[in-house]
C-alpha cells in the first residue's frame, strides 16, 4: 500500500518530465514552433522558482527581483563577448575565438558552464549586499527599498557606459553577439544536435529544462529543511522565531542569496541565448510578472508557482497573439478598422492586472495553495491586532 | 553562585529610561517572580534579559558567564527559553510543528522526543491537538502551547511573561500547577505576573518592581503578608 502511494506520487511528477523531454521533438513533427517559447517560458519558471524561495518561503516581498535575472545577463554579456576591446583573454570557450586572419578575438571569452557558476554566485553576493540594509524592514517598507533596488539596477546599466571612462555595459546600445555555448572537449560537435545554434533550438532546450530540474530539486529541498523550517518560521512571528534560536540575519540573507542565484543562472542563459542585451529588456515590468507568477500559481507552492509561470508566459506568448488573429479576422470580416488593426499583446499587463485582482477576490492563496498560506489569508480571524512593541512592554 | 544574576541594568526605549537599575538574583531550582503594575518594567525586565533589549549599563550574569550583549537567538543554546508576552505561537503550524520549532536548534532525535512526551503528559490537551493549527485553538490551549514548546528546548531558566493573561481563573489555577509541577521536575523558572495571588503562591521569592526599580524584594511568604503589597497587588485594602 505505502509503496502504491509512492508510486502515485511519483507518477505525475515522472510523466511531466517525460512530456518536457519529447516536447521538442513533437513539436518539431507537429510544425508548431512553440520550442521558442518554451525556453523563454522555461526562464521564467526559473525566475519565478527563484522568487518563490524569498517571497514564498522567507515571505520578504521583492519588488526588485529582476535586478539579479538583469546581473547574470550582463555577466555572460562581460565574459562571453567581445565587449571589453581592451583585453583578449579566452578560456575553454566553444566559440571561435581567432579571427579569419588568425589573429585573437578581443574580449573575454569563457565557457559558457563556467559563466554560468560564476553568474549564480556573482548574484548570490549581490543579493547579500542588496538584502543586508534592508534586514530590519518589513512588509510595506521592504517592498519600497527592493523596489528602488530593482530600478536603480536597469538605471546603472544605461548610464554605465561611462564609469569615470570606462565603458562598462555599453550603455542603451547593449551588449551583443554574445558567444554561443558549446561543449569545450567537443570542439568540432558530432553533427548539428550538439551545436547551440539560432536554427536548432533543442540544445538550448535541453540545457534550461537541465537547470529549471535543478531549481526545481533545490526548491524541493530547501521547503523541507531546517532552513526551510526557519523561513516559515520567520515569515510567522520574527519575535517567536528567534526565542526559538533562529538567527533572523542571517536566515533572510540566506533567502535573497538563494532566490539571487536563481535570477542570475536565469539571466546567464537567457542572455547567452538571446545573444545580445540591453538595460529595457529588465525593466521593473518583469519583477512585477515574476511577482505575479508567484502569487497566481500559490505563493510557497513549487508547483503552483511552475504552473503560474507557464500560464502568463503562456498568455503573453500564445492566447494574446492567438485573440489578436482572431479579432483581426472579425475586424476584415466586419470591416471594422479598429478591430482588424487592434494590438492585443499590448495590454498584456491590463490583463495580467485584472487577472490578479479577480484571483486576489476569489482565491487569494493562488492556484495550488501552500497549506500555511492558504490559512494566512483564511484563517486569520483571531489575529491579534499588532501593538506597537514599545507600548506592550510591561 | 546563583543560575541568573542580574546586576544593576538600566534599559532604555528610544530615550524612555525604563529600567533604572534593576537587580535581581535566581538560584537553582527556584521560581522567582517579579511583580508589579503596569509599566512597572517587568517585561523589559525580561527583554534584558532575553537579550531582545541590551542594557545601557548593568551586567547579567548567566550560569557564570555575561550575556547581557548576547543576541536573543542565542539565548536557547544557552539553556534560556521564553514564553512571550503575548504567546506568540505560530497560528499557522499545528501544534506539533510549533513544539518541534521549540526543539530547532537540537539535533538530538531521542532526547526530543521524550521532552516531547514529558509535554503531552504536562498537557494532555495537545496530545489530543496535535494535527491541529495552533491559531485556531483557545487561550488557554496556546498558553500550554507556548510554555510547552519553550520546554522542547530543555531550558535550564525559563521566562514566563504573563502565562495568565486573558484567561479564565480555572484555566490560570491549571497553568499554574503545571508550571509548579515544571519547577518540581528540575527547570528554574523566572515568572513575570500581573496576577501576583496566584504568582507569590507558586514562587519562593518575588521581586516588586515601580516605576524601573526594585521597591521590594523577599520571600514570597512574606510579601503575601506586606501590607503594601496586599493594597497594591493582592487587590486587598
Amino acid at each position: 500500500m505505502r509503496g502504491d502511494a509512492r508510486l502515485n506520487k511519483l507518477a505525475l511528477p515522472v510523466g511531466l518530465i517525460l512530456l518536457a523531454l519529447v516536447f521538442p521533438f513533437v513539436d518539431d513533427a507537429l510544425g508548431t514552433n512553440l520550442t521558442f517559447s518554451a525556453i523563454v517560458v522555461a526562464v521564467f519558471v526559473m525566475l519565478a522558482l527563484g522568487l518563490n524561495i524569498v517571497v514564498g518561503f522567507a515571505g520578504l516581498l521583492d519588488l526588485g527581483f529582476v535586478a539579479f535575472y538583469a546581473l547574470g545577463a550582463y555577466v555572460v554579456g562581460w565574459l562571453a563577448s567581445s565587449h571589453f576591446q581592451q583585453v583578449s583573454f579566452s578560456f575553454l570557450s566553444a566559440a571561435n575565438t581567432t579571427t579569419v586572419s588568425g589573429v585573437e578575438k578581443p574580449g573575454i571569452h569563457i565557457s559558457f558552464w563556467i559563466i554560468l557558476i560564476l553568474a549564480g554566485a556573482f548574484a548570490a553576493l549581490c543579493g547579500v549586499i542588496i538584502g543586508a540594509p534592508t534586514l530590519r524592514l518589513r512588509g510595506d517598507y521592504l517592498a519600497i527599498v527592493t523596489l528602488g533596488f530593482g530600478e536603480i539596477i536597469p538605471q546603472f546599466f544605461e548610464n554605465g557606459n561611462n564609469i569615470f571612462g570606462f565603458n562598462l555595459t555599453n550603455g542603451v546600445v547593449g551588449i551583443k553577439a554574445i558567444d554561443s555555448p558549446g561543449f569545450p572537449f567537443l570542439p568540432d560537435a558530432l553533427d548539428d544536435w550538439q551545436r547551440f545554434t539560432t536554427s536548432n533550438l533543442n540544445p538550448w532546450y535541453f540545457t534550461i529544462l537541465a537547470l529549471v530540474l535543478i531549481t526545481i530539486f533545490v526548491n524541493i529541498r530547501l521547503r523541507d529543511s531546517r532552513l526551510g523550517r526557519a523561513w516559515i518560521a520567520v515569515r510567522e512571528d520574527e519575535t517567536a522565531a528567534a526565542a526559538m534560536g533562529i538567527n533572523l540575519v542571517t536566515t533572510k540573507l540566506w533567502a535573497y542569496a538563494l532566490g539571487a542565484v536563481f535570477g542570475g543562472l536565469a539571466g546567464a542563459f537567457y542572455g547567452a541565448f538571446i545573444k545580445s542585451i540591453f538595460p529595457t529588456s529588465f525593466s521593473f515590468n518583469v519583477s512585477i510578472l515574476i511577482l505575479c507568477m508567484v502569487i497566481l500559481g500559490g505563493m510557497g507552492n513549487i508547483y503552483g508557482v511552475i504552473l503560474g509561470a507557464i500560464v502568463l508566459q503562456g498568455i503573453n506568448f500564445y492566447l494574446l497573439p492567438q485573440v489578436n488573429e482572431w479579432v483581426h479576422a472579425i475586424g476584415d470580416a466586419t470591416g471594422s478598422a479598429l478591430l482588424a488593426e487592434a494590438d492585443i499583446p499590448r495590454y498584456n499587463f491590463f490583463l495580467f492586472g485584472l487577472l490578479l485582482v479577480i484571483m486576489m477576490l476569489l482565491r487569494p492563496e493562488g492556484i495550488i495553495p501552500n497549506r500555511q498560506r492558504a490559512e494566512e489569508l483564511h484563517g486569520g480571524e483571531e489575529e491579534d491586532a499588532s501593538v506597537p512593541e514599545v507600548s506592550r512592554a510591561g | 553562585m546563583a543560575l541568573l544574576e542580574v546586576q544593576d541594568i538600566h534599559s532604555y526605549y528610544g530615550h524612555i529610561h525604563a529600567l533604572r537599575g534593576v537587580s535581581l538574583t535566581v538560584e537553582k531550582g527556584e521560581v522567582v517572580t517579579l511583580i508589579g503594575s503596569n509599566g512597572a518594567g517587568k517585561t523589559t525586565t525580561l527583554r534584558s534579559i532575553h537579550g531582545v533589549l541590551t542594557p545601557r549599563e548593568g551586567r547579567i550574569v548567566f550560569d557564570g558567564e555575561e550575556i547581557q550583549n548576547v543576541p536573543p537567538h542565542d539565548m536557547i543554546e544557552r539553556g534560556i527559553a521564553q514564553s512571550p508576552e503575548g504567546r506568540k505561537i505560530f497560528s499557522r503550524m499545528t501544534v506539533l510543528e510549533n513544539l518541534e520549532m521549540g526543539a530547532y536548534h537540537r539535533n538530538d532525535g531521542v532526547g526530543i522526543q521524550q521532552d516531547m512526551d514529558r509535554v503531552f503528559d504536562l498537557f494532555p490537551r495537545l496530545r489530543e491537538r496535535t494535527k491541529q493549527e495552533a491559531g485556531t485553538m483557545s487561550g488557554g490551549e496556546q498558553q500550554m502551547l507556548a510554555i510547552g514548546r519553550a520546554l522542547m528546548s530543555r531550558p535550564k531558566l525559563l521566562l514566563l511573561d504573563e502565562p495568565s493573561m486573558g484567561l479564565a481563573p480555572v484555566l490560570v489555577e491549571r497553568i499554574f500547577q503545571v508550571i509548579r509541577e515544571i519547577n518540581e521536575q528540575g527547570t528554574t523558572i523566572l515568572l513575570v505576573e500581573q496576577n501576583a495571588n496566584v504568582a507569590l503562591e507558586i514562587a519562593s521569592r518575588g521581586y516588586v518592581l515601580e516605576t524601573g526599580r526594585v521597591v521590594n524584594a523577599a520571600p514570597a511568604a512574606l510579601l503575601r503578608q506586606d501590607p503594601k503589597v496586599r493594597e497594591a497587588y493582592l487587590g486587598e485594602v
